[in-house]
């Protein structure tokens, strides 16, 4: 039975606040096979094209026949866990401050024995459990053993809450709560136990369905920021800056052009200012104390959520600078999860397929609804990944650039 | 789906045997928890007190072979302008646990051989306040991609798998493993060297502090530094200088045995132990005294089972029907073994080499063993994952037997 999160108590300044610290983050480059596939939710081995024997600890060739042929392969992960021990003392900062810290050994059907971390909802060996990716605070890859079964408030665990960005009892900022997209990913957190919601609204004179309503919501706390205003931004940092766990910056400017359907570059600039020069400001006012925060108790800071676009891996021309925009977007958000991984936060990219919204209009179906992606938006703070494609046409774009970024730039230029 | 085929074993039954090629000088620079000094220091005053037991002088050394972790970035090469030497046969061994048993067999055979007359055999490494833990994260790459990130808790992590996984397959309790402990821990209070000096209680062991369960303080080492060295040269060269000598019946090496074992429980003494004690002339039942590598002690028992002191499974029983101190009817690391002396990094390799020589030579600082004619030193370390990779042992004797 795993004790169910307790809601924190107000935090009393005069005990001694919990500086981030990361695990262990060296990896050599074979290693990073394992990073990238969990940054995506994905637990992969390295697989040989030859022979096909499964290997862990990642090679750069294959122990069994030394070919170089080595892929990466999803796994299912179910292997029979053979030894437990529980760390009380370790050498590292990081784990010096959470010991005790359970870790399994697990032998794997496919083969490798590998060491994990272990869920506190493991049976006692031996028994069968099921091995899983994640990323620690780290950002780095790293294995854990769960339960075959789900248990109840599994997500409560300790240690897989320094692994994930659960908004449960967490209190988040939603950079923009005008839009369908933004209300439902506002009721989306309050549905997963966020404790409390800041919603942005940049234009007061604006009435939008809804929003009277959402406004009402006891965990909702409406706020005047915008994005194309550095004060703005700057105002509100210093007012909840601090509180902040998980920031999620929905806010976006979308016009359907693309270079010769227009003149002039206003709308273009508009998109930029919101989509890129928006989140620059958020990331300078906000980034730094969140960062600050990342260890900070069972609620710390913990993830920013950038509202990226499909469009942002290969442009879209009927959507061409919006697609520039969120190209720019992405390069800057690569920068910020560089600098937010010093401390500990996750960067977390969404890139939906076309939004069902007024700027989408033209395009056909299937268009992915602010509650689809609301709810993507949150099991992926769950999960505690980096990258999510939600949605059909993402997940098409995505096969198609996986294979060959050329010929979807080919194909979608028609 | 392929898988890793079955290795053809080769056994070393043609090898030679070690006649006309001996051991002396076994020295000890003292342990010390911390030190400011490099490891450079510690190979320099095992040198000196090599030469001073063996009243040589430098330009008599003309082998080196070298185990140290903590020479970087220099290696053994280093070393010879560091001390002012010229070889003629030089070897970096950095293999831990089982430096000395290797670093043993290859000077054996090269002062056999006629490459080198004298060789300095050094196990050496210094500790800084911070070596350890930056040890950890470096040690190998399997270690800095998936075991560091894992807790952090080093070997003690490690161990506690092994230790858990035997305890529950093989029966054994912590009282077996805390009766190694205890009668190391007596063994040591007649070592001068060892860095514990203090009698352990088995109430004391059973309740000491968890580190990574099951292992609590006292299953552990502590990381210090020191030196252990020994000479190899020809039975001539020791009788002409007059110094006393053991003599090696026979060893073995073996590195990454067993790949397939889900778990460690057994070393690659258990493919080499029919040679050894055939090419040693003997049976385990000759041999009066055991070194094994006690890292941690169900290790001990693991090295007792694999070199055929008794059957796979059955240390817990065996141990318990033996005494294990130098006048047992079993005694194991005479001089207290790392756990009491403490693991000076490469130099514990060498520890149960040294000790031995001492035993056979009547040059003890530890208690004797009454009438020890045949010792057996055990190698075993580099856990570059999750198992130790190498292991090796030698059986030693006394000059006239």
């Amino acid at each position: 039975m795993i004790p169910p999160l307790l809601r924190p108590k107000r935090k009393n300044p005069i005990l001694r606040t919990r500086l981030p610290l990361l695990p262990p983050s060296s990896r050599s480059r074979a290693a990073l096979g394992l990073t990238a596939a969990a940054a995506l939710g994905r637990f992969e081995l390295q697989v040989c094209g030859s022979c096909g024997i499964v290997q862990y600890p990642p090679r750069e060739v294959c122990h069994g026949c030394l070919s170089g042929a080595l892929h990466w392969r999803e796994q299912s992960g179910s292997g029979e866990l053979i030894s437990t021990t529980t760390v009380h003392l370790s050498q590292d900062p990081y784990f010096r401050e959470r010991v005790p810290w359970r870790l399994g050994m697990v032998r794997l059907d496919v083969g490798p024995t590998v060491i994990v971390h272990l869920h506190v909802g493991c049976a006692p060996v031996p028994s069968r459990v099921r091995v899983g990716a994640c990323l620690d605070k780290s950002g780095q890859g790293v294995l854990m053993a769960f339960p075959i079964d789900e248990v109840p408030n599994m997500a409560d665990d300790t240690q897989l809450r320094e692994m994930t960005c659960d908004p449960k009892f967490r209190k988040v900022l939603v950079t923009d709560g005008k839009t369908d997209v933004g209300q439902a990913i506002v009721r989306g957190l309050i549905a997963a136990g966020a404790d409390l919601v800041w919603v942005g609204y940049a234009e007061p004179w604006k009435k939008i369905p809804g929003f009277a309503a959402l406004a009402a919501l006891p965990q909702v706390a409406l706020l005047p920021l915008d994005l194309s205003d550095s004060r703005s931004v700057k105002e509100m940092a210093g007012e909840i800056g601090g509180k902040v766990d998980i920031l999620i910056n929905s806010a976006e400017v979308h016009r359907a052009q693309g270079i010769a359907s227009r003149s002039g570059i206003e709308a273009a600039r508009a998109e930029m200012d919101i989509n890129y020069f928006g989140l620059l400001r958020l990331a300078q006012e906000f980034g730094p104390v969140m960062r600050s925060r990342a260890a900070d108790g069972q609620s710390s800071a913990t993830a920013w959520v950038n509202l990226l676009s499909i469009y942002a891996l290969c442009n879209y021309p009927s959507h061409g600078t919006f697609s520039a925009s969120k190209a720019a977007a992405l390069s800057l958000s690569q920068c910020l999860r560089a600098e937010m991984r010093a401390g500990g936060v996750r960067v977390i990219n969404v890139f939906p397929g076309p939004i069902d919204d007024e700027w989408n209009q033209t395009l056909p179906p299937p268009k992915l609804t602010p509650e689809a992606l609301a709810k993507a938006i949150v099991n992926a703070l769950k999960d505690g990944v980096e990258d999510i494609y939600p949605g059909d046409v993402a997940q098409e774009w995505l096969a198609r650039w996986e294979e060959s970024p050329k010929t979807l730039e080919r194909e979608v230029s028609v | 789906m392929g898988a890793v085929s079955e290795p053809r074993l080769t056994t070393s039954g043609n090898s030679r045997d070690y006649r006309d090629v001996v051991l002396v000088a076994p020295i000890t620079v003292p342990y010390v928890r911390y030190s400011i000094r490099s490891a450079h220091w510690f190979v320099a005053h095992a040198l000196a007190r090599l030469l001073k037991e063996s009243n040589l002088n430098k330009a008599d050394i003309d082998g080196l072979s070298l185990g140290s972790f903590t020479l970087a970035p220099d290696t053994a090469i280093g070393l010879t302008q560091h001390l002012g030497i010229t070889v003629r046969w030089l070897d970096h061994v950095p293999l831990g646990g089982a430096c000395g048993i290797v670093a043993l067999r290859r000077a054996l055979r090269a002062v056999q051989a006629g490459d080198a007359e004298v060789v300095a055999c050094i196990g050496a490494d210094t500790n800084h306040v911070d070596s350890f833990r930056q040890s950890l994260g470096s040690f190998s790459v399997f270690a800095r991609d998936a075991v560091f990130p894992y807790g952090s808790g080093g070997p003690n992590a490690s161990f506690a798998f092994l230790t858990s996984y035997y305890m529950r397959t093989f029966g054994a309790t912590r009282e077996d493993f805390g009766k190694i402990c205890v009668a190391q821990r007596d063994n040591a209070l007649g070592y001068p060297h060892a860095m514990f000096k203090k009698r352990l209680t088995l109430e004391e062991y059973l309740g000491a502090r968890l580190i990574a369960d099951p292992i609590r303080l006292f299953d552990c080492v502590m990381p210090c530094a020191g030196a252990e060295a020994f000479l190899v040269m020809t039975r001539q060269r020791a009788e002409a200088l007059g110094l006393p000598y053991a003599i090696v019946r026979a060893t073995c090496e073996r590195h990454n045995a067993f790949p397939d074992d889900p778990i460690q429980i057994r070393g690659g003494w258990v493919l080499d132990r029919d040679h050894l004690y055939s090419a040693a002339g003997l049976e385990p039942a000759d041999i009066d005294f055991v070194e094994t590598y006690d890292d941690y002690p169900v290790m001990s028992m693991i090295q007792i089972e694999d070199l055929g002191f008794c059957e796979k499974g059955e240390g817990p029983a065996f141990i318990r029907r033996h005494s294990l101190t130098t006048d047992g009817t079993f005694p194991i690391n005479t001089s207290g073994g790392q756990l009491s002396a403490g693991q000076a990094g490469c130099a514990a390799g060498f520890l149960g080499l040294v000790e031995s020589i001492r035993q056979l030579t009547d040059r003890n600082l530890a208690r004797r063993v009454p009438e020890a004619r045949f010792g057996i030193a055990v190698g075993f370390g580099m856990i570059t994952y999750d198992r130790g990779l190498c292991s090796g042992a030698a059986i030693l004797s006394r000059a006239a037997v």
